[in-house]
């Protein structure tokens, strides 16, 4: 009667996970003093949501849980704060239009 | 689990399985996984609040950005990116010790548990260490919001432009804000870490029953993914110029 019907996450593949989310915050370093434009920003916000999908599948489990509502409610959380930002955005980000 | 028994704490009680064998099903389960799923759920849900919660935040962050992008960059480099890629790293590896201590109560390795809970602690100290230096440094160049605040850095690649002390001063109290906000929750963190290293060095936790180490475990990595999305966007505001 475990969490998680049992499954035990093998120890290579958290090393793994571990040592990839240190080079990929190396990464984001390194690519932040090259000069890419607007890039820069989406760049090192994507490689920041790679890290933390990471972390929430396999540091977190989600990956190996048989648990439908678990999965539905981190879903929707990210629905709502993009919800958020984005009709944001589209209010602020084009204020200059007229 | 011998070497637990022997150091528990004797009161004449039995601690480790005997406590963890005695947890019943309360009645409104139908069983005992989903009666731990069903605590799983409740820390999943206390932490879309806490997405909520740190998302305005966040929010609030963008739209000044927005607004005063320049001065929010010449702000961001006056900040020393070093300090914030070591606490990233940090975390990151606190983030793994957690994982290794949900594994060990997982298959029962009461002693390696106790250890990695450990670690966990001392790394999330560590941050909060550097945290500390970075905000007496905030200090002593009078960029802490208030009476005091005075702005005098430069933005790379664009020395004549002059930086608007105000748009300047937003952003560290943004800075402030989220970055506090975030070390109270590593310092609750820390309370939690210490519950958790006592409860398991009095083995109460094995692999029958490890909900706690597992749920604090999920409050702990949702600490660690904020500060992965704040350190690229405090710290690494057009840092190529220079």
């Amino acid at each position: 009667m475990s969490e998680n019907e049992h499954h035990i996450v093998p120890l290579g593949l958290y090393a793994l996970i571990g040592g990839l989310l240190l080079i990929m915050t190396g990464v984001t370093y390194g690519v932040s003093l090259i000069d890419l434009g607007p890039l820069n920003t989406i760049v090192a916000l994507c490689i920041a949501t790679f890290k933390a999908t990471l972390v929430v599948l396999i540091f977190m489990h989600v990956k190996y849980t048989s648990e439908k509502l678990t999965k539905a409610v981190i879903i929707s959380a990210i629905f709502f704060l993009g919800l958020l930002l984005t009709l944001s955005l589209a209010d602020f980000g084009t204020r200059a239009w007229l | 689990m011998s070497d637990s028994h022997a150091s528990a704490i004797a009161t004449g009680a039995h601690a480790g399985t005997q406590d963890a064998a005695q947890r019943e099903l309360r009645h409104h389960f139908v069983d005992m996984q989903q009666q731990s799923n069903t605590a799983s759920l409740g820390m999943w849900l206390f932490l879309v609040t806490e997405v909520m919660f740190f998302g305005g935040m966040f929010c609030a962050y963008l739209i000044y950005r927005l607004a005063y992008f320049k001065d929010f960059a010449a702000a961001s480099q006056s900040i020393d990116v070093r300090w914030g890629a070591l606490n990233t790293a940090v975390l990151l590896v606190s983030s793994w010790t957690m994982a290794m201590a949900v594994r060990c109560a997982q298959l029962g390795k009461q002693k390696l548990l106790v250890i990695f809970l450990l670690f966990t602690m001392l790394f999330g100290a560590t941050f909060l260490g550097v945290k500390a230096k970075e905000y007496y440094d905030k200090y002593e160049e009078h960029h802490i919001p208030g009476p005091n605040f005075n702005f005098d850095g430069k933005l790379l690649g664009h020395p004549e432009y002059v930086v608007n002390q105000r748009h300047a001063e937003m952003f560290f109290s943004i800075y402030f804000a989220m970055t506090g906000m975030h070390a109270l929750h590593m310092i609750i963190g820390l309370g939690l870490m210490a519950y958790l290293i006592i409860a398991s060095g009095m083995g109460k936790f094995d692999s029958t029953y490890y909900t706690p180490v597992e749920n604090i475990g999920l409050y702990w990595h949702f600490v660690d993914v904020v500060w992965i999305y704040l350190f690229p966007l405090i710290y690494l505001i057009s840092r190529t110029k220079g």
